[in-house]
């Protein structure tokens, strides 16, 4: 292969490989000037993306960036491509493909969009989006939606879905239901009510199952449960007889990470098979759910492409999703801000990462949520995650994470809180999942506008739902 | 409201976790709110605070200290680099002891905690090591747990104990961890440590604990001439 190169301001930059185009083409982040792969300079970046602009997309499918002989994750990719759903744009070139995505969506055209999803690799919309600013992620994503259900439905258009994390330290059976009680009375939970748990042990994960499962029967609430253990440890859970809903494992980009996490893609088809057989879903029969998340393929030293050259990671995290679209998930979410400010350093570049996995993962067809969330260590705060949160709400984006005021007790890092994903909702005329508003709106939790009430502890909603936690 | 207490309140003695704290609108209390700025405030203070050397030297008295700097010249560096802060900055030369162990006082993301446990757990450790030859005591700058291989390997150590400042969370910003590593030297990886973690009185685990369960995992490592996985499944039950 010839290099690749583009000329500015009299300086001309070389690209050898795909590799080292794309990672120089990414905007800035911390991960990749860690992994050694960043564009060394503004105008650097800028040759890489017109340089990217220039390359037919059908370049994807001849040339890797991770090989097809060493690689499981290539050859799903490359091995399930749909041609034919490749075919309206299979002629256009990376830039090309950006200004045809924009035209549909300002035409409104979705199903030209979501029409899409078998014939485009992860490489490709990884590609795309380093060529976006953050309105194009936006606006394109919010063409492109994807509906997904079990006992909810997930991902309409006009309803923004939560993730209720009543995370504890120990686990603690009475700390665990206080948590989903709150969550629940402010109209949070409707995606999963999902604990990760403080330890792997399988005992620990049926007794959390059983919890979860006896608060959604006793209420009869149009949900799922899940508890975060390794896809190992549920398989084993499934074997006990317990009532699991969705079957859960973090994936990442690479063969080497996978297994890094223990996992591989027989495991996944395996538990999905085990839940699937389970029959609990009434909407849907989507039973898996994915996290994933920018620099997890680098924090395993498994980041390395063709020659041995490292991948940046947004195109890494691109990947993982190509994994998760193999299984037909209710559920994906990257966990944006978890990782660090190795990986991403400050508000600025959570922000378009969150904005980048999203609009990736829709297009590649899959229910995309984001942990909107940020460590301590990060230059990262509550008015950053305010304005990912509003941004992707306007995006169309299916669910977000929400812990008791912001703070994951557990977990050690700050989320959304309960009353954000309120005022999102608010702002953008968003409502919950169509099954799970109509719950609320039974038992009592609903204004005559469909908007969560703020309850005093005498309400009868109120004082249903709290029974849940008398000792 | 039932039986007089304020079912809020009662959901609150469950966890930890910040349940019930009331809505303004669709947002949090004012009050509620600038308790969260507080703590997330505090830890953020914690990671940004720079190690003061004079407060572990005042608490050392009579120990040979000496001061080294990994390659991460600043916070924001240190904090985007950790391959930096695992390496000793250009220059650095420290004396060959030849001692049984080296102990390395680390900033990590909270030099606060080195500060406020460090020395009582470096002497609660020693007096616990009795004919141990110790080299001289080493602070360390932007420091992550792993230069603690190259400081060891420089001072010709047969053993490294790193007490390092952890990640603040909200609750705690002032957390120690132990890591000892036997052996030490650059290449070294995580499964090939032991860690003691939390080290936080009264919160937290005691001076006296901690010190004693790392003396009995040094002195299982240099029965095995080891630390990490294999040690971990002979040796003493580590906390948590």
């Amino acid at each position: 292969m010839t290099a690749r190169r583009a000329t500015l301001a009299g300086h001309t930059y070389e690209f050898p490989s795909l590799v080292e185009l794309l990672a120089k083409a990414t905007p800035a982040r911390s991960g990749d000037v860690l992994a050694g792969c960043a564009a060394e300079s503004a105008a650097e970046r800028v040759a890489a993306q017109t340089v990217l602009a220039d390359l037919p997309l059908a370049v994807f499918l001849e040339e890797q960036v991770v090989g097809y002989d060493e690689d499981d994750v290539t050859r799903l990719i490359l091995d399930t491509h749909d041609r034919a759903a490749f075919a309206p744009v299979a002629s256009l070139t990376v830039g090309g493909f950006r200004d045809r995505l924009l035209e549909w969506t300002a035409d409104g055209d979705e199903a030209a969009i979501t029409g899409l999803a078998r014939g485009l690799t992860p490489e490709m919309v990884a590609a795309v989006s380093k060529l976006m600013r953050t309105a194009d992620l936006v606006a394109v994503a919010r063409r492109s939606p994807v509906v997904t259900g079990l006992r909810s439905t997930i991902g309409s258009p006009g309803r923004l879905a939560t993730r209720l994390q009543p995370n504890h330290p120990t686990d603690d059976p009475l700390g665990v239901t206080a948590s989903v009680l709150d969550g629940l009375l402010h109209g949070c939970g409707d995606a999963v009510i999902g604990i990760n748990p403080a330890t792997d042990s399988p005992a620990r994960t049926v007794e959390l199952l059983e919890l979860l499962d006896a608060v959604i029967r006793r209420y009869e609430i149009p949900t799922q449960s899940c508890v975060l253990a390794h896809v190992t440890t549920t398989l084993r859970a499934l074997d006990a007889g317990a009532p699991v809903d969705l079957v859960f494992q973090s994936v990442a980009g690479t063969q080497a990470a996978n297994r890094a996490f223990g996992v591989t893609l027989d495991l996944l088809a395996e538990a999905r098979a085990g839940a699937l057989e389970l029959g609990r879903g009434t909407v849907g029969d989507n039973v898996t759910y994915f996290e994933t998340g920018q620099g997890s393929a680098l924090s395993a030293g498994a980041h390395l492409g063709v020659g041995g050259r490292p991948v940046d990671q947004q195109t890494l995290e691109a990947r993982a999703y190509g994994v998760a679209r193999q299984f037909a998930p209710l559920l994906v979410n990257t966990v944006v801000g978890f990782i660090g400010p190795e990986y991403l350093y400050d508000g600025k570049q959570v922000l378009r990462a969150g904005l980048e996995d999203h609009f990736c993962g829709k297009l590649l067809g899959l229910p995309m949520g984001v942990d909107v969330c940020y460590t301590n260590h990060a230059e990262v705060d509550g008015d950053d995650t305010d304005t990912l949160t509003l941004l992707l709400g306007a995006a169309g984006c299916g669910f977000v994470i929400a812990v008791p005021g912001a703070d994951d007790v557990m977990l050690h890092y700050q989320s959304l809180s309960f009353t954000d994903v309120l005022a999102a909702r608010q702002v953008l005329g968003l409502r919950p999942a169509p099954e799970f508003e109509a719950w609320l709106a039974r038992m009592g939790l609903l204004d005559d506008d469909g908007r969560v009430r703020a309850l005093p502890p005498d309400a009868p909603a109120a004082r249903a739902l709290l029974a849940a936690a008398a000792p | 409201m039932s039986g007089g207490l304020d079912p809020w309140a009662a959901l609150r003695s469950l966890t930890r976790a910040r349940v019930a704290l009331g809505r303004a609108g669709d947002a949090l209390p004012t009050g509620r709110e600038l308790e969260f700025r507080a703590a997330h405030a505090a830890a953020r203070d914690a990671v940004h605070a720079p190690l003061d050397p004079g407060v572990l030297l005042a608490a050392l008295p009579g120990r040979e200290v000496l001061e080294v700097r990994s390659a991460a010249p600043d916070r924001a560096t240190y904090l985007q680099r950790p391959d930096l802060g695992r390496q000793l900055a250009d220059g650095t030369s420290l004396p060959a002891t030849g001692a049984d162990l080296a102990v390395v006082l680390a900033d990590g993301l909270s030099p606060g905690a080195v500060q406020a446990h460090g020395p009582a757990l470096v002497l609660a450790l020693l007096d616990r090591l009795p004919g141990w030859s110790v080299a001289p005591v080493v602070v360390a700058h932007q420091a992550r747990v792993a230069l603690g291989d190259a400081v060891g390997a420089a001072l010709g150590a047969r053993a490294v104990v790193v007490l390092i400042g952890e990640r603040p969370g909200l609750s705690a910003a002032d957390s120690l961890g132990a890591y000892l590593t036997w052996d030490p030297r650059p290449g070294r990886v995580d499964a090939e440590r032991n860690c003691v973690s939390n080290v936080r009185p009264p919160h937290g685990l005691s001076y006296a604990a901690a010190a004693g369960t790392l003396a009995a995992l040094l002195t299982a490592a240099r029965e095995l001439g080891a630390s990490g996985v294999a040690l971990k499944d002979e040796g003493p039950a580590l906390p948590g």
